[in-house]
Protein backbone atom coordinates (compact mmCIF):
# COMPACT_ATOMS: atom_id res chain seq x y z
CA UNK A 1 0.00 0.00 0.00
CA UNK A 2 2.48 2.36 1.02
CA UNK A 3 5.27 1.42 -2.00
CA UNK A 4 1.75 2.05 -4.18
CA UNK A 5 1.45 5.29 -2.59
CA UNK A 6 5.23 6.51 -3.14
CA UNK A 7 5.33 5.15 -6.62
CA UNK A 8 2.12 7.78 -7.61
CA UNK A 9 3.84 9.87 -5.56
CA UNK A 10 6.77 10.02 -7.68
CA UNK A 11 5.30 10.00 -10.89
CA UNK A 12 3.06 12.72 -10.12
CA UNK A 13 6.04 14.89 -9.74
CA UNK A 14 7.88 13.50 -12.34
CA UNK A 15 5.37 14.23 -14.91
CA UNK A 16 5.38 18.15 -14.56
CA UNK A 17 9.28 17.53 -14.87
CA UNK A 18 9.12 15.69 -18.21
CA UNK A 19 6.94 18.47 -19.19
CA UNK A 20 9.19 21.27 -18.12
CA UNK A 21 12.27 19.13 -19.79
CA UNK A 22 10.66 18.86 -23.14
CA UNK A 23 9.69 22.75 -23.23
CA UNK A 24 13.30 23.57 -22.47
CA UNK A 25 14.62 21.38 -25.36
CA UNK A 26 14.82 22.76 -29.13
CA UNK A 27 17.02 24.27 -31.49
CA UNK A 28 15.92 27.79 -29.81
CA UNK A 29 18.14 28.33 -26.56
CA UNK A 30 15.41 29.36 -23.74
CA UNK A 31 16.55 29.51 -20.63
CA UNK A 32 14.76 28.31 -17.11
CA UNK A 33 13.39 31.91 -16.24
CA UNK A 34 12.87 33.06 -19.62
CA UNK A 35 10.37 29.59 -19.93
CA UNK A 36 8.69 30.15 -16.70
CA UNK A 37 7.98 33.40 -17.87
CA UNK A 38 6.77 32.72 -21.11
CA UNK A 39 4.70 30.06 -19.56
CA UNK A 40 3.06 32.75 -17.27
CA UNK A 41 1.68 34.62 -20.63
CA UNK A 42 4.61 37.38 -20.39
CA UNK A 43 5.49 38.24 -23.37
CA UNK A 44 8.96 40.46 -22.63
CA UNK A 45 10.71 37.91 -24.92
CA UNK A 46 8.77 37.90 -28.22
CA UNK A 47 10.66 34.96 -29.51
CA UNK A 48 10.25 32.75 -26.58
CA UNK A 49 7.08 33.29 -25.94
CA UNK A 50 6.30 32.45 -29.67
CA UNK A 51 8.21 29.50 -30.10
CA UNK A 52 6.80 28.13 -26.40
CA UNK A 53 3.14 28.66 -27.17
CA UNK A 54 3.23 28.13 -30.83
CA UNK A 55 5.35 25.55 -31.15
CA UNK A 56 6.44 23.62 -28.22
CA UNK A 57 3.67 23.45 -25.75
CA UNK A 58 1.07 22.38 -28.04
CA UNK A 59 3.60 19.49 -29.39
CA UNK A 60 4.83 18.42 -25.64
CA UNK A 61 0.91 18.46 -24.62
CA UNK A 62 -0.05 16.12 -27.61
CA UNK A 63 3.18 13.98 -26.51
CA UNK A 64 1.57 13.60 -23.26
CA UNK A 65 -2.02 13.39 -23.54
CA UNK A 66 -1.17 10.93 -26.57
CA UNK A 67 1.04 8.47 -24.29
CA UNK A 68 -1.08 8.86 -21.48
CA UNK A 69 -4.15 7.61 -23.78
CA UNK A 70 -2.17 4.66 -25.21
CA UNK A 71 -1.07 3.53 -21.66
CA UNK A 72 -4.45 3.53 -20.27
CA UNK A 73 -6.56 1.72 -23.00
CA UNK A 74 -3.39 -1.14 -23.03
CA UNK A 75 -3.79 -1.24 -19.21
CA UNK A 76 -8.11 -1.54 -20.32
CA UNK A 77 -7.48 -3.88 -22.70
CA UNK A 78 -5.02 -6.36 -21.31
CA UNK A 79 -7.87 -6.50 -18.04
CA UNK A 80 -10.80 -6.87 -20.69
CA UNK A 81 -9.13 -9.42 -22.40
CA UNK A 82 -7.48 -11.23 -20.05
CA UNK A 83 -4.61 -11.28 -21.81
CA UNK A 84 -1.23 -9.73 -20.62
CA UNK A 85 0.09 -9.37 -24.54
CA UNK A 86 -3.02 -6.93 -25.82
CA UNK A 87 -2.26 -3.26 -26.47
CA UNK A 88 -4.28 -0.81 -27.98
CA UNK A 89 -3.99 -1.73 -31.71
CA UNK A 90 -4.81 -5.42 -30.79
CA UNK A 91 -8.67 -5.02 -31.79
CA UNK A 92 -7.72 -3.21 -35.19
CA UNK A 93 -8.28 0.21 -34.22
CA UNK A 94 -5.32 1.61 -35.32
CA UNK A 95 -5.31 -0.31 -39.01
CA UNK A 96 -8.53 1.47 -39.59
CA UNK A 97 -7.27 4.60 -39.00
CA UNK A 98 -4.14 4.34 -41.04
CA UNK A 99 -6.19 3.10 -43.97
CA UNK A 100 -8.33 5.94 -44.09
CA UNK A 101 -5.20 8.19 -43.79
CA UNK A 102 -2.86 6.54 -46.66
CA UNK A 103 -5.99 6.78 -48.88
CA UNK A 104 -6.12 10.53 -47.59
CA UNK A 105 -2.72 10.97 -48.34
CA UNK A 106 -3.10 9.25 -51.98
CA UNK A 107 -5.27 11.39 -52.76
CA UNK A 108 -3.46 14.87 -51.54
CA UNK A 109 -5.70 15.77 -48.92
CA UNK A 110 -4.68 18.27 -46.46
CA UNK A 111 -3.32 17.76 -42.90
CA UNK A 112 -6.70 18.25 -41.22
CA UNK A 113 -8.54 16.41 -43.16
CA UNK A 114 -5.96 13.46 -42.42
CA UNK A 115 -6.91 13.39 -38.91
CA UNK A 116 -10.71 13.65 -39.22
CA UNK A 117 -10.40 10.84 -41.43
CA UNK A 118 -7.86 9.02 -38.95
CA UNK A 119 -10.54 9.86 -36.36
CA UNK A 120 -13.29 8.17 -38.45
CA UNK A 121 -11.30 5.30 -40.04
CA UNK A 122 -10.94 4.39 -36.26
CA UNK A 123 -14.51 4.54 -35.12
CA UNK A 124 -15.42 2.44 -37.99
CA UNK A 125 -13.18 -0.13 -37.09
CA UNK A 126 -14.28 0.19 -33.41
CA UNK A 127 -17.89 -0.35 -34.31
CA UNK A 128 -17.23 -3.56 -37.38
CA UNK A 129 -15.11 -5.30 -34.29
CA UNK A 130 -17.55 -4.50 -31.70
CA UNK A 131 -20.66 -5.20 -33.77
CA UNK A 132 -19.33 -8.67 -35.43
CA UNK A 133 -18.12 -10.02 -31.95
CA UNK A 134 -21.59 -9.75 -30.27
CA UNK A 135 -23.33 -11.23 -33.41
CA UNK A 136 -24.81 -15.04 -33.30
CA UNK A 137 -22.47 -16.67 -30.19
CA UNK A 138 -22.09 -15.35 -26.43
CA UNK A 139 -20.09 -12.71 -26.57
CA UNK A 140 -16.35 -14.26 -24.89
CA UNK A 141 -13.50 -11.98 -25.06
CA UNK A 142 -11.63 -15.24 -26.97
CA UNK A 143 -14.17 -13.91 -29.63
CA UNK A 144 -13.68 -10.21 -29.30
CA UNK A 145 -9.91 -10.99 -29.77
CA UNK A 146 -10.13 -13.10 -32.35
CA UNK A 147 -12.28 -11.01 -33.94
CA UNK A 148 -9.90 -7.99 -33.59
CA UNK A 149 -6.97 -9.99 -34.73
CA UNK A 150 -8.48 -10.69 -38.12
CA UNK A 151 -9.79 -7.60 -38.61
CA UNK A 152 -6.37 -5.90 -37.91
CA UNK A 153 -4.94 -8.33 -40.54
CA UNK A 154 -7.46 -7.61 -43.27
CA UNK A 155 -6.35 -3.89 -42.16
CA UNK A 156 -2.59 -4.62 -42.72
CA UNK A 157 -3.36 -6.11 -45.86
CA UNK A 158 -4.81 -3.27 -47.07
CA UNK A 159 -1.68 -1.07 -45.75
CA UNK A 160 0.52 -3.09 -47.68
CA UNK A 161 -1.92 -2.52 -50.60
CA UNK A 162 -2.05 0.91 -51.01
CA UNK A 163 2.23 1.21 -49.90
CA UNK A 164 2.57 -1.25 -52.88
CA UNK A 165 0.56 0.99 -55.12
CA UNK A 166 1.83 4.77 -54.38
CA UNK A 167 4.94 6.40 -55.86
CA UNK A 168 7.82 6.54 -54.12
CA UNK A 169 7.37 10.44 -53.66
CA UNK A 170 4.66 9.65 -50.96
CA UNK A 171 6.21 6.56 -49.27
CA UNK A 172 8.49 8.59 -46.59
CA UNK A 173 5.21 11.01 -45.38
CA UNK A 174 2.98 7.53 -44.90
CA UNK A 175 5.89 5.10 -43.09
CA UNK A 176 6.21 8.23 -40.25
CA UNK A 177 3.02 7.84 -40.22
CA UNK A 178 2.50 4.12 -39.62
CA UNK A 179 5.70 4.54 -37.36
CA UNK A 180 4.31 7.31 -34.77
CA UNK A 181 4.93 10.75 -35.00
CA UNK A 182 3.70 13.71 -33.17
CA UNK A 183 5.25 16.45 -35.43
CA UNK A 184 2.11 17.26 -37.12
CA UNK A 185 0.68 17.03 -33.51
CA UNK A 186 -0.68 20.75 -32.77
CA UNK A 187 -3.92 20.61 -31.47
CA UNK A 188 -3.97 18.94 -27.94
CA UNK A 189 -7.16 20.02 -26.37
CA UNK A 190 -9.44 17.42 -27.51
CA UNK A 191 -6.64 14.93 -26.68
CA UNK A 192 -6.25 16.28 -23.29
CA UNK A 193 -9.88 16.23 -22.92
CA UNK A 194 -10.54 13.30 -23.61
CA UNK A 195 -7.23 11.36 -21.36
CA UNK A 196 -8.99 13.20 -18.57
CA UNK A 197 -12.62 12.13 -18.88
CA UNK A 198 -11.18 8.76 -20.04
CA UNK A 199 -9.64 8.30 -16.91
CA UNK A 200 -12.32 9.82 -14.49
CA UNK A 201 -14.39 6.78 -16.12
CA UNK A 202 -11.73 4.28 -16.01
CA UNK A 203 -11.05 4.99 -12.49
CA UNK A 204 -14.94 4.39 -11.47
CA UNK A 205 -14.63 1.40 -12.92
CA UNK A 206 -11.33 0.41 -10.95
CA UNK A 207 -12.40 -1.98 -8.48
CA UNK A 208 -15.02 -4.02 -10.81
CA UNK A 209 -12.09 -4.77 -13.02
CA UNK A 210 -10.16 -5.89 -10.19
CA UNK A 211 -12.96 -7.94 -9.56
CA UNK A 212 -12.93 -9.42 -13.40
CA UNK A 213 -9.41 -10.00 -13.29
CA UNK A 214 -10.96 -12.63 -10.78
CA UNK A 215 -12.87 -13.67 -13.75
CA UNK A 216 -16.94 -13.07 -15.22
CA UNK A 217 -18.61 -15.32 -12.90
CA UNK A 218 -16.77 -13.94 -9.49
CA UNK A 219 -17.57 -10.41 -11.01
CA UNK A 220 -21.54 -11.44 -11.33
CA UNK A 221 -21.67 -12.76 -7.93
CA UNK A 222 -19.87 -9.99 -5.88
CA UNK A 223 -22.85 -7.46 -7.85
CA UNK A 224 -21.16 -6.50 -10.82
CA UNK A 225 -22.53 -6.96 -14.21
CA UNK A 226 -19.77 -8.39 -16.97
CA UNK A 227 -21.48 -7.70 -20.51
CA UNK A 228 -21.95 -3.87 -19.46
CA UNK A 229 -18.57 -3.54 -17.91
CA UNK A 230 -16.91 -5.25 -20.83
CA UNK A 231 -18.69 -2.83 -23.15
CA UNK A 232 -17.90 0.29 -21.26
CA UNK A 233 -14.71 -0.68 -21.13
CA UNK A 234 -14.66 -2.17 -25.08
CA UNK A 235 -15.59 1.64 -26.14
CA UNK A 236 -13.44 3.64 -23.70
CA UNK A 237 -10.37 2.12 -24.90
CA UNK A 238 -10.88 1.98 -28.23
CA UNK A 239 -11.97 5.67 -27.60
CA UNK A 240 -8.86 6.29 -25.78
CA UNK A 241 -7.32 4.46 -29.04
CA UNK A 242 -9.02 6.39 -31.58
CA UNK A 243 -8.02 10.15 -30.66
CA UNK A 244 -4.15 8.75 -29.75
CA UNK A 245 -3.81 7.74 -33.10
CA UNK A 246 -5.52 10.42 -35.12
CA UNK A 247 -2.76 12.47 -33.22
CA UNK A 248 0.01 11.16 -33.90
CA UNK A 249 -0.25 7.77 -35.96
CA UNK A 250 0.54 4.33 -34.32
CA UNK A 251 3.19 4.82 -31.62
CA UNK A 252 4.01 1.18 -30.58
CA UNK A 253 5.04 0.07 -27.17
CA UNK A 254 3.85 2.55 -25.15
CA UNK A 255 0.21 0.92 -24.67
CA UNK A 256 2.09 -2.92 -24.30
CA UNK A 257 4.62 -2.34 -22.11
CA UNK A 258 3.71 0.84 -19.35
CA UNK A 259 1.13 -1.13 -17.45
CA UNK A 260 3.24 -4.62 -16.87
CA UNK A 261 6.03 -2.16 -15.85
CA UNK A 262 3.94 -1.05 -13.22
CA UNK A 263 2.56 -4.03 -12.62
CA UNK A 264 6.02 -5.76 -12.27
CA UNK A 265 6.47 -2.68 -9.62
CA UNK A 266 3.40 -2.18 -7.52
CA UNK A 267 1.31 -5.00 -8.84
CA UNK A 268 -2.23 -4.94 -10.65
CA UNK A 269 -5.08 -3.30 -8.33
CA UNK A 270 -6.88 -0.76 -11.26
CA UNK A 271 -7.09 1.81 -8.64
CA UNK A 272 -3.46 2.18 -8.64
CA UNK A 273 -2.76 1.12 -12.21
CA UNK A 274 -4.94 2.84 -14.13
CA UNK A 275 -4.30 6.50 -12.83
CA UNK A 276 -0.15 5.80 -12.86
CA UNK A 277 -0.44 4.41 -16.26
CA UNK A 278 -1.26 7.59 -17.72
CA UNK A 279 1.39 9.90 -15.79
CA UNK A 280 4.34 7.26 -16.28
CA UNK A 281 3.19 6.65 -20.33
CA UNK A 282 2.45 10.41 -20.77
CA UNK A 283 5.47 11.37 -19.29
CA UNK A 284 7.87 8.60 -21.12
CA UNK A 285 6.40 9.91 -24.39
CA UNK A 286 6.67 13.06 -23.81
CA UNK A 287 10.55 12.75 -22.97
CA UNK A 288 10.93 10.60 -26.02
CA UNK A 289 9.18 12.50 -28.18
CA UNK A 290 11.89 15.37 -26.98
CA UNK A 291 15.06 13.09 -27.75
CA UNK A 292 13.42 12.30 -31.27
CA UNK A 293 13.29 16.14 -32.53
CA UNK A 294 17.02 16.89 -30.74
CA UNK A 295 18.38 14.18 -30.81
CA UNK A 296 19.64 13.68 -34.96
CA UNK A 297 18.34 17.59 -34.93
CA UNK A 298 17.35 19.55 -36.95
CA UNK A 299 16.13 16.00 -38.45
CA UNK A 300 13.48 14.64 -36.54
CA UNK A 301 13.52 10.67 -35.91
CA UNK A 302 9.70 9.55 -35.67
CA UNK A 303 9.03 9.21 -32.17
CA UNK A 304 7.56 5.40 -32.59
CA UNK A 305 11.35 3.97 -33.00
CA UNK A 306 12.03 5.85 -29.55
CA UNK A 307 9.81 4.32 -27.71
CA UNK A 308 10.65 1.12 -29.02
CA UNK A 309 14.76 1.86 -28.26
CA UNK A 310 14.14 3.30 -24.79
CA UNK A 311 11.52 1.15 -23.61
CA UNK A 312 12.79 -2.58 -24.30
CA UNK A 313 15.82 -2.67 -22.77
CA UNK A 314 14.17 -0.96 -19.55
CA UNK A 315 11.74 -3.51 -19.41
CA UNK A 316 13.86 -6.43 -19.99
CA UNK A 317 15.62 -5.09 -17.06
CA UNK A 318 12.86 -5.21 -14.78
CA UNK A 319 11.62 -8.63 -16.17
CA UNK A 320 14.74 -10.04 -15.05
CA UNK A 321 15.15 -8.65 -11.70
CA UNK A 322 11.52 -9.20 -10.96
CA UNK A 323 11.06 -12.33 -8.86
CA UNK B 1 -34.50 -18.24 2.33
CA UNK B 2 -33.66 -19.73 -0.56
CA UNK B 3 -36.69 -21.42 -2.67
CA UNK B 4 -37.20 -23.42 -6.40
CA UNK B 5 -40.06 -23.59 -7.64
CA UNK B 6 -40.89 -25.38 -10.59
CA UNK B 7 -37.08 -25.55 -11.50
CA UNK B 8 -36.40 -27.21 -14.68
CA UNK B 9 -32.53 -27.27 -16.23
CA UNK B 10 -31.75 -28.54 -20.05
CA UNK B 11 -28.73 -28.66 -21.86
CA UNK B 12 -29.26 -29.24 -25.74
CA UNK B 13 -31.34 -31.75 -25.69
CA UNK B 14 -31.14 -32.98 -22.05
CA UNK B 15 -32.91 -32.47 -19.34
CA UNK B 16 -30.71 -32.18 -16.07
CA UNK B 17 -33.52 -31.39 -13.86
CA UNK B 18 -37.31 -31.55 -13.90
CA UNK B 19 -39.46 -29.34 -12.25
CA UNK B 20 -37.87 -29.65 -8.74
CA UNK B 21 -39.19 -27.98 -5.84
CA UNK B 22 -36.63 -27.26 -3.21
CA UNK B 23 -36.55 -25.22 -0.31
CA UNK B 24 -33.61 -24.23 1.40
CA UNK B 25 -33.83 -23.00 5.07
CA UNK B 26 -31.68 -21.51 7.70
CA UNK B 27 -29.40 -23.78 9.48
CA UNK B 28 -29.12 -26.69 7.30
CA UNK B 29 -26.33 -27.69 4.85
CA UNK B 30 -27.26 -29.05 1.51
CA UNK B 31 -25.07 -31.42 -0.75
CA UNK B 32 -25.58 -31.91 -4.04
CA UNK B 33 -24.88 -35.67 -5.22
CA UNK B 34 -24.33 -36.88 -8.88
CA UNK B 35 -22.23 -38.48 -11.47
CA UNK B 36 -19.90 -36.78 -13.87
CA UNK B 37 -22.23 -34.27 -16.47
CA UNK B 38 -25.37 -35.13 -13.96
CA UNK B 39 -25.72 -30.94 -14.23
CA UNK B 40 -24.51 -30.53 -10.67
CA UNK B 41 -22.76 -27.27 -11.34
CA UNK B 42 -25.61 -26.19 -13.61
CA UNK B 43 -27.71 -26.24 -10.95
CA UNK B 44 -25.61 -24.79 -8.39
CA UNK B 45 -25.47 -21.58 -10.88
CA UNK B 46 -29.20 -21.38 -11.76
CA UNK B 47 -29.26 -21.12 -7.79
CA UNK B 48 -26.90 -18.25 -7.92
CA UNK B 49 -28.69 -16.37 -10.78
CA UNK B 50 -26.33 -16.83 -12.84
CA UNK B 51 -28.04 -19.09 -15.19
CA UNK B 52 -31.47 -18.23 -16.48
CA UNK B 53 -33.54 -21.89 -15.81
CA UNK B 54 -34.95 -23.24 -18.68
CA UNK B 55 -38.57 -23.13 -16.81
CA UNK B 56 -39.36 -22.14 -13.18
CA UNK B 57 -37.80 -20.28 -11.32
CA UNK B 58 -35.56 -19.43 -8.30
CA UNK B 59 -36.89 -17.26 -4.98
CA UNK B 60 -34.10 -15.45 -2.67
CA UNK B 61 -36.00 -14.05 0.23
CA UNK B 62 -39.38 -14.45 -1.13
CA UNK B 63 -38.03 -12.38 -4.09
CA UNK B 64 -37.61 -13.89 -7.59
CA UNK B 65 -34.02 -13.92 -7.69
CA UNK B 66 -33.40 -12.18 -11.27
CA UNK B 67 -35.09 -9.28 -10.15
CA UNK B 68 -32.85 -9.05 -7.24
CA UNK B 69 -30.63 -5.62 -7.49
CA UNK B 70 -27.21 -7.63 -8.11
CA UNK B 71 -25.64 -5.64 -5.09
CA UNK B 72 -28.57 -6.84 -2.45
CA UNK B 73 -27.60 -10.46 -3.70
CA UNK B 74 -23.93 -10.30 -3.48
CA UNK B 75 -24.91 -8.98 -0.24
CA UNK B 76 -26.99 -12.78 0.93
CA UNK B 77 -25.37 -14.66 -1.42
CA UNK B 78 -21.92 -15.79 -1.91
CA UNK B 79 -20.45 -18.73 -4.16
CA UNK B 80 -16.99 -20.92 -4.41
CA UNK B 81 -16.54 -21.96 -7.84
CA UNK B 82 -14.78 -24.87 -9.05
CA UNK B 83 -11.65 -23.29 -10.92
CA UNK B 84 -10.10 -19.43 -10.75
CA UNK B 85 -8.56 -17.07 -13.06
CA UNK B 86 -4.74 -15.39 -12.68
CA UNK B 87 -3.45 -13.98 -15.83
CA UNK B 88 -2.33 -11.23 -13.48
CA UNK B 89 -0.05 -10.38 -10.68
CA UNK B 90 -2.32 -10.57 -7.40
CA UNK B 91 -1.64 -10.87 -3.88
CA UNK B 92 -3.46 -13.38 -1.47
CA UNK B 93 -4.71 -10.73 0.84
CA UNK B 94 -6.08 -8.44 -2.30
CA UNK B 95 -7.88 -11.56 -3.27
CA UNK B 96 -9.65 -11.59 -0.23
CA UNK B 97 -10.44 -8.38 -0.07
CA UNK B 98 -12.36 -8.60 -3.38
CA UNK B 99 -14.26 -10.66 -1.62
CA UNK B 100 -15.81 -7.01 0.28
CA UNK B 101 -16.83 -5.49 -2.72
CA UNK B 102 -20.42 -5.65 -2.17
CA UNK B 103 -19.77 -3.75 1.14
CA UNK B 104 -17.97 -0.98 -0.16
CA UNK B 105 -19.54 2.27 -2.07
CA UNK B 106 -18.36 2.75 -5.22
CA UNK B 107 -15.48 5.32 -4.47
CA UNK B 108 -14.65 3.83 -0.69
CA UNK B 109 -11.75 2.29 0.08
CA UNK B 110 -10.93 -0.84 2.35
CA UNK B 111 -11.36 -0.03 5.80
CA UNK B 112 -9.27 -1.34 8.79
CA UNK B 113 -12.42 -3.41 9.49
CA UNK B 114 -12.31 -4.62 5.56
CA UNK B 115 -8.95 -5.40 6.50
CA UNK B 116 -9.20 -6.96 9.50
CA UNK B 117 -11.94 -9.47 8.46
CA UNK B 118 -9.82 -10.37 5.02
CA UNK B 119 -7.41 -11.34 7.68
CA UNK B 120 -9.49 -13.11 9.97
CA UNK B 121 -10.73 -15.34 6.96
CA UNK B 122 -7.30 -15.79 6.36
CA UNK B 123 -6.35 -16.90 9.58
CA UNK B 124 -9.41 -19.37 9.52
CA UNK B 125 -8.70 -21.18 6.25
CA UNK B 126 -5.05 -21.51 7.68
CA UNK B 127 -3.23 -18.92 5.75
CA UNK B 128 -2.44 -16.55 8.17
CA UNK B 129 1.19 -15.01 7.61
CA UNK B 130 0.51 -15.53 3.71
CA UNK B 131 -1.18 -12.04 3.30
CA UNK B 132 1.54 -10.59 0.96
CA UNK B 133 2.54 -13.60 -0.99
CA UNK B 134 1.47 -13.58 -4.63
CA UNK B 135 -1.01 -15.61 -5.81
CA UNK B 136 1.73 -17.24 -8.10
CA UNK B 137 3.75 -18.80 -5.12
CA UNK B 138 1.10 -20.69 -3.63
CA UNK B 139 0.13 -24.74 -4.57
CA UNK B 140 -3.37 -25.73 -5.64
CA UNK B 141 -4.58 -26.61 -2.19
CA UNK B 142 -3.32 -23.19 -0.94
CA UNK B 143 -4.73 -21.41 -3.83
CA UNK B 144 -8.46 -23.02 -3.14
CA UNK B 145 -8.01 -21.75 0.29
CA UNK B 146 -7.48 -18.31 -0.74
CA UNK B 147 -10.71 -18.55 -2.73
CA UNK B 148 -12.37 -19.96 0.36
CA UNK B 149 -11.14 -17.08 2.51
CA UNK B 150 -12.15 -14.44 -0.02
CA UNK B 151 -15.86 -15.92 0.39
CA UNK B 152 -15.67 -15.76 4.00
CA UNK B 153 -14.89 -12.07 3.56
CA UNK B 154 -17.75 -11.55 1.43
CA UNK B 155 -19.74 -12.78 4.61
CA UNK B 156 -23.02 -13.72 2.52
CA UNK B 157 -25.53 -15.82 4.67
CA UNK B 158 -26.51 -17.83 1.31
CA UNK B 159 -22.77 -19.81 0.31
CA UNK B 160 -22.92 -22.11 -2.68
CA UNK B 161 -19.89 -24.13 -3.23
CA UNK B 162 -18.88 -26.26 -6.04
CA UNK B 163 -16.36 -29.19 -5.02
CA UNK B 164 -14.73 -26.50 -1.79
CA UNK B 165 -12.58 -29.82 -1.01
CA UNK B 166 -10.33 -29.61 -4.75
CA UNK B 167 -7.41 -30.29 -4.35
CA UNK B 168 -7.36 -29.68 -0.22
CA UNK B 169 -5.51 -32.54 1.74
CA UNK B 170 -7.29 -34.96 4.00
CA UNK B 171 -6.76 -32.51 7.18
CA UNK B 172 -7.62 -29.76 5.28
CA UNK B 173 -10.92 -31.19 3.48
CA UNK B 174 -12.45 -32.22 6.91
CA UNK B 175 -11.19 -29.07 8.34
CA UNK B 176 -12.91 -26.38 5.96
CA UNK B 177 -15.67 -28.33 5.59
CA UNK B 178 -16.21 -28.39 9.45
CA UNK B 179 -15.35 -24.43 9.17
CA UNK B 180 -17.98 -24.02 6.78
CA UNK B 181 -20.76 -26.66 7.92
CA UNK B 182 -20.37 -24.66 11.25
CA UNK B 183 -21.19 -21.06 9.30
CA UNK B 184 -25.01 -22.25 8.93
CA UNK B 185 -25.58 -23.18 12.64
CA UNK B 186 -25.47 -18.88 12.86
CA UNK B 187 -28.89 -17.43 12.87
CA UNK B 188 -30.01 -17.22 9.26
CA UNK B 189 -27.40 -19.08 7.52
CA UNK B 190 -27.43 -22.24 5.17
CA UNK B 191 -25.01 -23.92 2.57
CA UNK B 192 -25.33 -25.89 -0.60
CA UNK B 193 -22.19 -27.73 -1.36
CA UNK B 194 -21.57 -30.01 -4.13
CA UNK B 195 -19.50 -32.72 -2.93
CA UNK B 196 -18.25 -36.01 -4.79
CA UNK B 197 -17.17 -37.95 -1.50
CA UNK B 198 -20.22 -39.58 -0.49
CA UNK B 199 -18.57 -39.93 3.33
CA UNK B 200 -18.06 -36.59 3.50
CA UNK B 201 -21.64 -35.84 2.71
CA UNK B 202 -22.79 -37.84 5.21
CA UNK B 203 -20.38 -36.28 7.76
CA UNK B 204 -21.82 -32.54 7.12
CA UNK B 205 -24.72 -32.89 5.29
CA UNK B 206 -27.96 -32.19 6.64
CA UNK B 207 -30.21 -32.82 3.58
CA UNK B 208 -29.38 -33.83 0.23
CA UNK B 209 -30.05 -33.48 -3.69
CA UNK B 210 -29.31 -36.62 -6.20
CA UNK B 211 -29.30 -36.26 -9.50
CA UNK B 212 -30.11 -38.92 -11.48
CA UNK B 213 -29.86 -39.30 -15.11
CA UNK B 214 -32.94 -38.07 -17.11
CA UNK B 215 -34.09 -35.33 -15.01
CA UNK B 216 -35.07 -36.80 -12.17
CA UNK B 217 -33.69 -35.96 -9.10
CA UNK B 218 -34.34 -36.90 -5.13
CA UNK B 219 -34.10 -34.51 -2.66
CA UNK B 220 -34.84 -34.59 1.18
CA UNK B 221 -33.07 -35.23 4.48
CA UNK B 222 -30.03 -36.64 4.20
CA UNK B 223 -31.18 -40.11 6.27
CA UNK B 224 -33.82 -40.40 3.75
CA UNK B 225 -31.98 -39.93 0.48
CA UNK B 226 -27.99 -41.22 1.19
CA UNK B 227 -28.79 -45.18 1.01
CA UNK B 228 -26.96 -47.74 -0.92
CA UNK B 229 -29.82 -48.54 -3.44
CA UNK B 230 -29.88 -44.68 -4.46
CA UNK B 231 -26.52 -44.27 -4.71
CA UNK B 232 -26.22 -47.03 -7.00
CA UNK B 233 -28.33 -46.12 -9.03
CA UNK B 234 -26.53 -42.62 -8.93
CA UNK B 235 -23.02 -43.65 -9.53
CA UNK B 236 -23.74 -46.73 -11.71
CA UNK B 237 -21.21 -49.03 -9.86
CA UNK B 238 -21.72 -51.21 -6.76
CA UNK B 239 -21.08 -50.07 -3.24
CA UNK B 240 -20.10 -51.55 -0.10
CA UNK B 241 -21.63 -50.17 3.08
CA UNK B 242 -19.66 -50.83 6.18
CA UNK B 243 -21.07 -50.23 9.35
CA UNK B 244 -18.60 -48.72 12.10
CA UNK B 245 -18.45 -46.26 15.12
CA UNK B 246 -22.05 -45.69 14.83
CA UNK B 247 -21.97 -44.50 11.03
CA UNK B 248 -22.45 -45.83 7.45
CA UNK B 249 -19.32 -45.48 5.35
CA UNK B 250 -19.51 -46.39 1.37
CA UNK B 251 -17.09 -47.52 -0.77
CA UNK B 252 -16.77 -48.71 -4.39
CA UNK B 253 -17.01 -52.55 -4.98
Amino acid sequence: MNRRLLIALFLLAAAPLSLWYALSQGSVNIGAAELWRALLGHRDNATAYLVIHELRLPRVLSAFAVGGMLALSGALLQVLLRNPLADPYVLGVSGGAAVAVLLSMLAGLGAGWLQANAFVGALFSMFIVFGLSRAGAAWTQNRLLLTGVVVAAGWGAVISLILSVTPASQIHGMLFWLIGDLSTATQPVAGIIILLTGLAVAWWLARPLNLLMRGENIASILGENPARLRSVVYLLASLLTAMAVTLAGSIGFVGLVIPHILRLVGGSDHRFLLPTSVLLGGGFLTVADTLARSWAAPAQLPVGVLTALLGVPVFLFLLVRAR
Amino acid sequence: MLRTEQLTLRIADRTLCDRLEADFNAGENWVILGANGSGKTTLLHALAGLRQPEAGRVMLDHTPLRDMPSRRRALRLGVLFQDFESAFPATVIETVLTGRHPHLQRWQWESVEDYSVAEAALEATGLAGFAQRPLTTLSGGERRRVEIAALLAQNAPLCLLDEPTNHLDLHHQVRILELLAARAARPGHVNIFVLHDINLAARFGTHGILLFDHGECLHGPMSDVLTRPNLERLYHCRLREIHADGGRWYLPD
